[in-house]
């Protein structure tokens, strides 16, 4: 089943369009990941996807239903997740960090927020820190704290953009268990971005290929990338 | 018998003093604090043109009143309360209450400027961290207010640090009248006037000293602020 659909989707910041026409499916419980050089259009295109911007044209499918963007988004907004390339967290504990997108939602008690949150410190690998300012993180502990932001409400669709980026190789691994076991046990669709060839072929169904706006390939790794050694990236 | 008097009546100025502009800033700040909220918070949209010109226009008009002469803020007071101003039924003249109102007026700019660009230079990027984890509009202006707490309680501290040391506008609209409407301004004024320099003397140091605390909790705020 399509759990995403983009359809013709274009962006344009003061007469320049930095999204061209962006057409692609993604499927339920698909890994899906997003390849092209900086500047291409990838933040633009998951900002959008988020709804923090609204396209120039095209349409949007989540779940079967296309997205108004003029319209208030509070209720799509909270069945996806994501995280930004910039990490930023708020001036509170590493715990009220976590748990702040269970409380404004008001559906959990006290006791299942805690239960969620030390659960998804435990999986990040952050127990012992919940105390801590999430301002005085090292930058590899403040991305792993955003990543358990955007998924301790368990998101049917997950929007990571360069997570791992800047992030040691034990950190790496870290967070690349905790989306392949999220994509595999909870069926949580992934939309991710990122520069590692590495990475598209340890995690991804598929891949698209952005370049200067446009989506050049869409394919299984091996079919876009061919003999192609991923080093020659 | 004498001292007990002049004890008595330091103690009077000082809770009075305490009291009005304690009260005009509490006032100012359950006004002003939403106000600036809002206007800050505001600047985040501005995509139509016309919006961001009203909200150029707005945010100009209150740093304007920002500096507003406290001596003008009296006379206006003065005016609208004297018996045959448009509010001289209310009786308010020449009393606490008159005060309060002066400093009130003199204390929203104060408040509302500060918060809002405290509120403003918020990074317009938390604001989008929030509704994207879910937040509500409405959530999400908490959060930003929230981040700019010391901002806002900065607002606070320099409205109070303004009200105490005014001297104009409740000199005008509070009629200076022993044991009802003397403040520590006031008094010190008239107390110097009469050549009482010990009675002058003893309250220009309690203002000072009262200065010195709000200066002191100004800076560890702002020390305290400065993790991001
Ligand atoms: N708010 C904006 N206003 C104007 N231009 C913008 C804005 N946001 C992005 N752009 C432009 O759009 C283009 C695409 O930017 P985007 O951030 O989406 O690229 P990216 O693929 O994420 O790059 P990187 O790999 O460096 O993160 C860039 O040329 C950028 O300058
Ligand atoms: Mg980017």
């Amino acid at each position: 089943m399509i759990a995403l659909e983009v359809i013709n989707l274009s962006k344009e910041y003061s007469g320049r369009l930095v999204l061209k026409n962006v057409t692609f499916n993604v499927r339920e419980g698909e890994f899906f990941v997003i390849v092209g050089p900086n500047g291409s259009g990838k933040t633009t295109l998951l900002r959008i996807l988020d709804l923090l911007e609204d396209p120039t044209s095209g349409k949007v499918f989540f779940d079967g239903e296309e997205v108004d963007y003029s319209k208030d988004r509070v209720a799509l907004r909270r069945k996806i997740g994501m995280v930004f390339q910039q990490t930023l967290l708020f001036d509170m504990s590493v715990y009220d960090n976590v748990a702040y997108p269970l409380k404004i939602r008001g559906a959990l008690t006290k006791v299942d927020i805690e239960q969620r949150v030390m659960r998804m410190l435990e999986d990040v690998e952050l127990l012992g820190f919940e105390q801590k300012n999430a301002l005085t993180l090292s930058g590899g502990e403040a991305q792993r704290v955003a990543l358990a932001q955007a998924l301790v409400t368990e998101p049917s669709f997950l929007l990571l953009d360069e997570p791992t980026a800047n992030l040691d190789p034990k950190n790496v691994s870290i967070v690349e268990g905790v989306l392949s076991r999220l994509n595999r046990e909870n069926k949580t669709t992934i939309i991710m971005t990122t520069h590692n060839m590495f990475q598209v072929e340890r995690l991804a169904q598929r891949v698209a290929i952005l370049n200067e706006g446009e989506i050049k390939t869409i394919g299984a790794f091996r079919d876009v990338f061919g003999y192609q050694s991923p080093l020659a990236w | 018998m004498a001292e007990d008097l002049f004890l008595q009546e330091i103690i009077n100025i000082t809770l009075l003093s305490l009291r009005v502009s304690g009260t005009a800033v509490l006032m100012g700040a359950l006004i002003g604090i939403p106000v600036g909220t809002y206007l800050g918070f505001r600047q985040f949209k501005g995509k139509k043109t016309m919006m961001r010109l009203v909200d150029i226009m707005l945010k100009s008009i209150v740093n304007t009143f920002m500096g507003l002469p406290p001596v003008a803020v009296g006379l206006v007071v003065y005016l609208l309360l004297t018996t045959s101003g448009p509010l001289g039924w209310l009786g308010l003249l020449y009393t606490p209450a008159a005060m309060v109102i002066t400093q009130l007026i003199m204390v929203i700019p104060i408040i509302i400027g500060v918060t809002m660009s405290a509120v403003g230079s918020v990074e317009k990027s938390i604001k989008e961290k929030a509704l994207s984890l879910g937040a509500t509009e409405n959530q999400a202006a908490w959060l930003v207010l929230r981040e700019a707490r010391v901002g806002v309680l900065t607002s606070i501290i320099v409205a109070f640090g303004a009200a105490i040391s005014e001297v104009g506008g409740i000199m005008i609209s509070g009629g200076n009248i022993r044991w009802l409407t003397r403040t520590l301004t006031t008094a010190i004024v008239v107390e110097t006037e009469l050549g009482n320099f010990n009675m002058a003397l003893t309250l220009g140091a309690i203002l000072l000293s009262i200065a010195f605390v709000i200066n002191l909790a100004l800076t560890i705020l702002q020390l305290k602020g400065s993790r991001r």
